[in-house]
């Protein structure tokens, strides 16, 4: 899909999202930056809140994220693994997954 | 017949937002049952409960059920810990009532015997029917008795497969332990495309650690349907490094494939009538798409589901998606943390296919740990997108460097450590 016509749509998806979902406190986004930054919860646990040794990622400013993620990307920060992975994400996809986690707040549906 | 309209989704939003910045009780929506949409999901596994868990995340007004007939949740991954002798059952055994209670996922322990595609219902074996207007299976994976001759249900209780965790882990865990020392542990490694890629070798690596401490005469054979493995190079370097001698691999074109196995002489035979005796036989047989999948019709005709694979529904029956080791996935692997991801876009794809809207663009990723030793970790990382062609990876595979130092594989022992808790907590928690 071309890059202008996928930015129409995940706006157009966006505003069907703030019509159609229950978009209460408790309700994720249903966007593509959400779609790109799930993947991350399997490591970093959900939502960016890590149980146990990866780091938690989420709350850190969005600046923050963007330059550590480049920085594994292009080697010039040490690791292990986040080298490896960034290296498949482009730069727009970059800005999404850090705006994502520095917004996130973790979110738990009450049920009675 | 559940019929849950694009407008009675508008409503419910509607109704939704009326409730203010709290949003709306859950208890009291549940009660009142009008309208909402139900979504049933069968197999409580690694993506089953992550399906339901994001799926709730992002649609509190619908109605999941998660149907999984055991009360605790056994993990396959880390399982080989529990034969190697480095943790206990208990270590990888998890429950659901976090999502029950904080998610507000309605668990049925129950087994789901049968579904009407048409009528929209799932039977359950204590008598229950349930309608859904979505139903997500993350069935898992059945084996095919017999594809080996002689290995059927009542052999695994002899030669265990341990290929699904909980009473075979155990079952295996104890041979090894009473095996003499100087004895043979022979493992028989599947042909593509299986559950777990790199299981079989780590089985080899943390059965090895075990016995050079507790029974150093003893060997490990892999006896392989395949000529090559998942993370090949980095296990034989750690191998050669850990233990010298210990690890005899044996390819496909070496003589590897097991066609025939005598349980109660524990031997194997190949497809040249070539025999081994061990002291302890893991075999690993032939698998394929969980039986309710293969009931149901999802099924083509190499025994898997196949997909759309932006949605995860079947292209056999509208209105049923699949998820994890039962599914073509494209590229993806059969993996704990593949199926976790899948559960993802799938719980996504549903949400937007209720509420009538386009789904964001999906992305996907599988990334898996897998232990030399207790302090020694390697890793395989890869990120897919969906293209004309299905799931592709952008990069492909990427291992592990391969010559590190001992703190890198350390701290990726550690990571995987914490990779296993992330990930049970993405599910569960």
């Amino acid at each position: 899909m071309r890059r202008s016509r996928r930015a129409l749509t995940v706006s157009l998806v966006g505003l069907a999202s703030v019509m159609l979902l229950p978009l209460s406190a408790q309700a994720d986004e249903l966007s593509r930056a959400a779609m790109l930054s799930y993947t991350c919860a399997g490591c970093h646990g959900t939502g960016g809140i890590s149980p146990g040794s990866i780091p938690s990622i989420a709350g850190k400013s969005a600046e923050s994220l963007e330059k550590a993620l480049k920085e594994y990307r292009d080697g010039s920060r040490f690791s292990t693994v986040m080298g490896r992975h960034v290296s498949n994400y482009t730069d727009e996809e970059i800005q999404l997954i850090a705006g994502f986690f520095a917004t996130y707040c973790k979110q738990t549906v009450q049920s009675k | 017949m559940s019929k849950f309209t694009r407008r009675d989704f508008m409503k419910l939003a509607g109704a939704t937002s009326a409730m203010g910045a709290l949003g709306f009780p859950l208890g009291a929506l549940g009660k009142a049952d009008q309208g909402l949409a139900k979504v049933v999901i069968i197999g409580g596994g690694y993506g089953g409960a992550t399906c339901a868990k994001y799926m709730r995340k992002l649609a509190p007004g619908v109605h999941v059920t998660l149907v999984e007939q055991n009360k605790n949740y056994v993990t396959c991954p880390f399982s080989n810990k529990v034969i190697g002798g480095l943790i206990k059952i208990e270590d990888i055994t998890h429950s659901y009532d976090n999502l029950a209670k904080r998610y507000g996922v309605s668990v049925v322990h129950d087994l789901a015997t049968d579904v009407d595609p048409v009528k929209k219902t799932v039977k359950l074996k204590g008598g229950k029917a349930l309608q859904y207007d979505r139903l997500v299976m993350s069935p898992g994976v059945d084996f095919v008795w017999n594809a080996i001759e002689g290995y059927d249900a009542a052999a695994a209780e002899l030669m265990p497969h341990a290929w699904k965790a909980g009473p075979q882990t155990l079952l295996l865990r104890k041979q090894v332990e009473a095996m003499k020392d100087g004895g043979t542990v022979l493992i028989c490694s599947p042909d593509n495309p299986y559950r777990c890629p790199p299981g079989p070798y780590e089985r080899a690596s943390l059965i090895a650690n075990y016995l050079k401490e507790h029974k150093p005469k003893s060997k490990v054979v892999i006896l392989d349907r395949k000529d090559k493995f998942s993370k090949q190079s980095l296990f034989v370097g750690g191998w050669e490094k850990m233990y010298p001698g210990m690890i005899e691999w044996v390819s496909k074109s070496a003589g590897g494939t097991i066609v025939k196995v005598d349980p109660k002489k524990g031997v194997v035979e190949n497809d040249n009538g070539f025999t081994w005796e061990g002291d302890v036989v893991n075999v690993i047989p032939p698998h394929r798409a969980g039986e309710i999948a293969q009931r149901t019709g999802l099924v083509d005709d190499k025994g898997w589901c196949p997909v759309n694979q932006t949605t995860f529904e079947s292209t056999k029956h509208a209105d049923i998606y699949v998820i994890g080791d039962a599914a073509v996935a494209g590229q993806m692997p059969k993996s704990g943390y593949a199926a976790g991801s899948e559960g993802k876009v799938c719980a996504a794809a549903v949400v937007a296919s209720l509420a009538g809207v386009k789904l964001p663009e999906p992305s996907y990723v599988n990334t898996c740990y897998s232990l030399v030793g207790p302090e020694y970790g390697i890793s395989v990382a890869a990120v897919y997108r969906i293209t004309d062609k299905g799931i592709q990876s952008i990069k492909g595979n990427l291992g592990s460097p391969k010559d590190v130092d001992d703190t890198f594989r350390n701290m990726e022992a550690v990571y995987a450590q914490g990779w296993y808790d992330s990930t049970v907590a993405d599910m569960f928690d």
